[in-house]
């Protein structure tokens, strides 16, 4: 993964936070993923236009004890899954194509 | 897709489950009786149909097989098959045909899917999930074959009045949920009654040794309610409303695990 790089929600995604959970489901192959609080956090932010990197540093390690390094290795680790299902679109530029999801990732 | 045309109707039924309305025309009186008969209970006159379907009756011997259900939106219009039936249906007309054998079979699998699509467009959905009305609060029982939907309708009191051993049909209204009986029966080969009442619990259901009910986290409940939701087409609105709904569900009505022996104080523990 490039030293920079933007994750954007995709648009086949519907999207919901039940509990400290966020439930995403992939249409139209009603596949449904459920993401632990952490990863919800780098979901909710994955906005096509902020770096990875500048995610983990500032939603996660701000948030969680845990350190950076370790903390972006386990994201990189996270977006390469859900982009392989579809889930994300990993760009090496930004991106805006998730903007009229954000509402619907509450 | 089936072609919309029509059939010279010599006989007709309409058939009304969770306030849908549906008629069904057909050229043989005697499929008509046989589904007034296996509906009864379900049938309505002088209620205008919000639907029309045109049933073709074919050979039986040209609509073999099973297969898997295909449903599909081409054009703002639907079509739908599995090896025994095949079927087109245009919302905006109200209007559809389907092509089969004169078996009750089909034409139960076509009435699912379609209420599936009406369901989804207004927050509602069908659920793997017996239910039964006491005191005026319907109740939920849902889980996967054998999980015991049945058992708990065999076992409700006799103040209680069953919706459903099998399949639950969840309408989203003003005031909340509610749940309607539905001729779409398992096990126990029994009609529920053609009635509504306002949603009151769901129980997620898991045999056991002894009667307990447990609270379950609103991810858990979602899956496991998304696990059991009835959805045939594979088709990104519906499966988006459905997710929606089934989120909007979670929020809303209270839903628990409840682990039962197959005794009929359980029921004790319904509330």
């Amino acid at each position: 993964m490039s030293e920079k790089c933007y994750v954007a929600r995709s648009s086949k995604i519907a999207a919901r936070m039940m509990g400290d959970e966020m439930m995403i489901m992939l249409a139209p192959e009603s596949t449904l993923f459920t993401l632990n609080e952490v990863a919800s956090v780098i979901f909710k932010a994955a906005d096509g236009a902020t770096p990875l990197d500048e995610i983990v540093a500032e939603r996660v390690c701000s948030e969680f004890d845990i350190e950076f390094e370790v903390a972006l290795k386990d994201a990189e680790h996270m977006v390469k899954e859900l982009a392989g299902h579809g889930v994300l679109i990993v760009s090496d530029k930004p991106t805006t194509q998730s903007r009229a999801f954000a509402q619907v990732a509450r | 897709m089936a072609s919309l045309t029509t059939v010279s109707a010599a006989a007709e039924v309409v058939i009304d489950i969770g306030g849908f309305p549906i008629r069904l025309s057909t050229d043989d009186p005697a499929f008509v009786a046989m589904l007034k008969e296996r509906y009864a209970g379900f049938v309505t006159s002088g209620t205008p149909a919000q639907i029309e379907f045109d049933v073709v009756l074919a050979p039986a011997d040209s609509m073999l097989g099973n297969g898997d259900v295909r449903v599909e939106r081409e054009a703002g219009q639907w079509s739908m098959g599995r090896g025994d039936f095949e079927a087109g249906w245009n919302p905006g007309a109200a209007r559809g045909i389907i092509r089969q054998s004169a078996n009750p079979y089909s034409l139960n699998s076509v009435l699912r899917i379609v209420h599936t699509l009406l369901l989804a467009e207004q927050g509602g959905f069908l659920v793997h999930a017996s239910s039964a009305v006491r005191d005026g609060r319907a109740f939920l029982f849902a889980g996967v074959s054998g999980a015991g939907k049945t058992t708990m309708a065999r076992l409700a009191p006799p103040d209680a009045t069953l919706l459903t051993d099998e399949i639950s049909y969840v309408s989203r209204q003003e005031d909340g949920y509610h749940a309607y009986g539905t001729p779409f029966a398992g096990d126990l080969g029994r009609l529920g009654e053609n009635m509504r009442a306002p949603l009151a619990a769901l129980y997620l259901l898991t045999k056991g040794t002894e009667n307990k009910v447990e609270p379950v986290s609103a991810s858990e409940a979602s899956r496991a309610l998304l696990e059991n939701i009835l959805c045939f087409a594979q088709d990104s609105g519906v499966v988006r409303s459905i997710f929606e709904a089934a989120c909007d569900f979670v929020c809303r009505v209270p839903i628990r695990r409840l682990t039962f022996a197959p005794d009929a104080r359980v029921w004790e523990m319904i509330s």
